[in-house]
């Protein structure tokens, strides 16, 4: 578009293209200092702190995590169950909720919008929703503790009711003519329209499942719960230890790698993450400009 | 006469499209379970609560709580915090996320390279708390931290960044830009890239470089998003980033002086399950003072402009 670049311009460019790559590398660095601890040895560390490269490239910390790695999949699972179930659910009724309120001939839809918007006016605090899940409704250490809280948000419902919004409205009376049911409508015709809202919503539940920690923390005290972000916070504040097998710390690793491990747990817990994460991106940007800021 | 015609037309709506009522119920069901419920549960913040006799049987206290939270000085303290934490935050936050959307619009770049850059600044957004914590700590501890390598090695003095308080809110002002820039960015880079190019045009035409375009053109355009934005993150004011101090800070009972919010007050307070009632007033507090300001910033939105009203 624009070709040439005036000399007035110039200083714009160069300043524009520093700032832009010193924030982009600033934001992956510390990852990569992570990584690069991972594959080192535990004494370079103790002796030169981390650094950007490994000064000996070592793989002990992930063959010390791996020799019993009971913890890392029960956490794996555990977050995978309450991700993949609560996303599912939480995404398919966020979008049945959105195409219900964005609805303007039903004349309850306002009274339901307002109904649901109001909860982020005013809540009763994490003191009561906790008596209420751990007291009333029994739920402590069960899965639905872990899954109910975030299932849904007024933010995601307003994205998804925004979006259908802006779908074309015949498409609904057309299909209603024919006879054809709301619930079918919704999952026949306009599912398929909403794709982009579909990832962006389902990348937000999916996400703030995947990085919870403190609903472990509150409402399960049995480990097989646990999910993998909590294993890794005990583990970073040395309330448990990765390895419970002794026969680990006893075999050829004669010190047990404290440092290292932990940075090798941290690049397994995140890593599906930074696998997904790019190719989610462009629903996200997408998403983003539709509803997100418009309430 | 009139309203009783309209409550009919409400009813025959109602009937008419029951299976959309059947489809919003599973979420109604939801906010009135989980949402609704627990508000009566600020009735505790009223009572001396003991476990036996439960939320309803417990004796009330009146003022009791809310004046032992003021009295211990944690209202003030708290307050301030979760207060000036988030100014410093929306005013830092706002002006590094517009400097980065306009560079990220105007600037000449490989379209590709552009597109990696922002995906690598997009990073600490999808990266847990608890990782961004050890990460942290990697960076910041005092026997092998990358920056007391740094400064050790140019001659200098290790910091002990873990035992001074008075580093901390920089600390987290940064750790706050550093996860949420990229994302942050996206609102504007969205609104830059809605601008009429004739307005560029025409400014280029009357002989305006890009920085005379950028502060005529892109900054006037971008200003009703600033505003909106920031009115939003006005009416959360009272809300602290719980994840980031709870995961940066912790039990480090040093740096909590400088650093405790409401939101990591009444998570310890839940944890410890010692004094229930103070624990529903500091909520209640929290949540009034909440509601108070999002009814002021939507008024003031809606004489901005009625478009962006939340309700």
């Amino acid at each position: 578009m624009r070709k040439k670049i005036n000399r007035g311009d110039l200083s714009f460019h160069i300043l524009g293209n520093l700032v832009i790559w010193f924030v982009a590398i600033m934001c992956v660095l510390p990852f990569l200092l992570l990584v690069s601890g991972s594959f080192s040895q535990e004494a370079d560390i103790t002796l030169y702190g981390f650094t950007v490269i490994p000064k000996n490239f070592s793989l002990d910390a992930y063959r010390y995590l791996l020799s019993s790695p009971g913890k890392i999949i029960s956490g794996y699972k555990a977050s995978l169950i309450v991700t993949v179930i609560g996303t599912c659910v939480g995404l398919f009724v966020t979008a049945m909720t959105g195409y219900v309120l964005a609805r303007k001939e039903f004349l309850l839809a306002d009274k339901f919008a307002f109904f649901i918007y109001f909860t982020t006016l005013f809540s009763g605090g994490l003191l009561p929703y906790y008596m209420l899940m751990v007291r009333y409704l029994q739920l402590k250490n069960t899965w639905f503790a872990l899954i109910l809280p975030g299932l849904l948000g007024p933010f995601n419902i307003i994205i998804m009711k925004n979006f259908v919004k802006g779908i074309p409205h015949e498409i609904c009376e057309s299909a209603l003519v024919d006879g054809a049911g709301e619930f079918q409508i919704f999952t026949k015709l306009y599912l398929p329209i909403m794709k982009p809202a579909l990832a962006t919503v389902g990348m937000f539940i999916a996400l703030a499942y995947w990085n919870n920690w403190s609903n472990s923390m509150l409402y399960a005290d049995r480990e097989s719960l646990h999910s993998l972000q909590y294993i890794l916070y005990r583990m970073s504040n040395g309330l448990a230890n990765i390895a419970d097998n002794p026969d680990a710390a006893l075999s050829e690793v004669s010190i047990m790698p404290t440092q290292t491990v932990k940075m090798a747990m941290t690049i397994i817990a995140t890593g599906p993450i930074i696998l997904l994460y790019p190719l989610v991106q462009k629903y996200f940007v997408q998403g983003m400009t539709v509803g997100a800021v418009k309430g | 006469m009139k309203k009783k015609k309209r409550k009919g037309e409400l009813w025959k709506n109602t009937v008419k499209y029951r299976q959309l009522v059947w489809m919003a119920l599973p979420a109604l069901l939801y906010f009135a379970i989980f949402s609704y419920v627990p508000m009566y549960g600020v009735i505790l913040a009223f009572k001396r609560y003991n476990f036996a006799d439960g939320i309803w049987g417990s004796p009330w206290n009146g003022l009791a709580n809310f004046e032992f939270f003021y009295k211990s000085g944690k209202m003030v303290t708290l307050t301030g915090h979760t207060f000036f934490y988030n100014i410093i935050f929306i005013v830092v936050n706002t002006i590094a996320n517009v400097s980065l959307a306009v560079f990220l619009s105007e600037t000449v770049m490989a379209a590709r390279v552009r597109k990696i850059l922002q995906s690598m600044s997009l990073l600490p957004y999808f990266i847990s708390w608890v990782i961004c914590s050890i990460i942290f700590y990697n960076l910041f501890n005092y026997d092998y931290g990358v920056i007391n390598n740094l400064i050790t090695s140019l001659g200098g003095e290790a910091i002990h960044v873990y035992g001074s308080p008075n580093g901390w809110p920089y600390i987290l002002t940064a750790a706050n830009l550093w996860k949420d820039i990229g994302y942050g960015s996206i609102v504007y880079l969205a609104a830059c890239k809605g601008i009429d190019p004739n307005l560029y045009e025409a400014a280029a035409i009357d002989g305006a470089g890009i920085w005379k375009r950028i502060r005529f053109v892109t900054i006037p355009m971008l200003k009703p998003t600033v505003v909106t934005m920031t009115l939003l993150s006005l009416g959360r004011i009272m809300r602290g980033n719980f994840e980031m101090f709870y995961q940066l800070v912790g039990q480090n009972t040093r740096i909590i002086q400088k650093t405790d919010i409401i939101d990591t007050y009444v998570f310890r307070a839940v944890l410890d399950g010692t004094d229930y009632g103070l624990t529903a007033a500091v909520g209640l507090y929290q949540s009034l003072i909440c509601c108070v300001m999002i009814m002021a910033v939507n008024k003031l939105i809606k004489m901005y402009d009625p478009d962006y009203a939340l309700f």
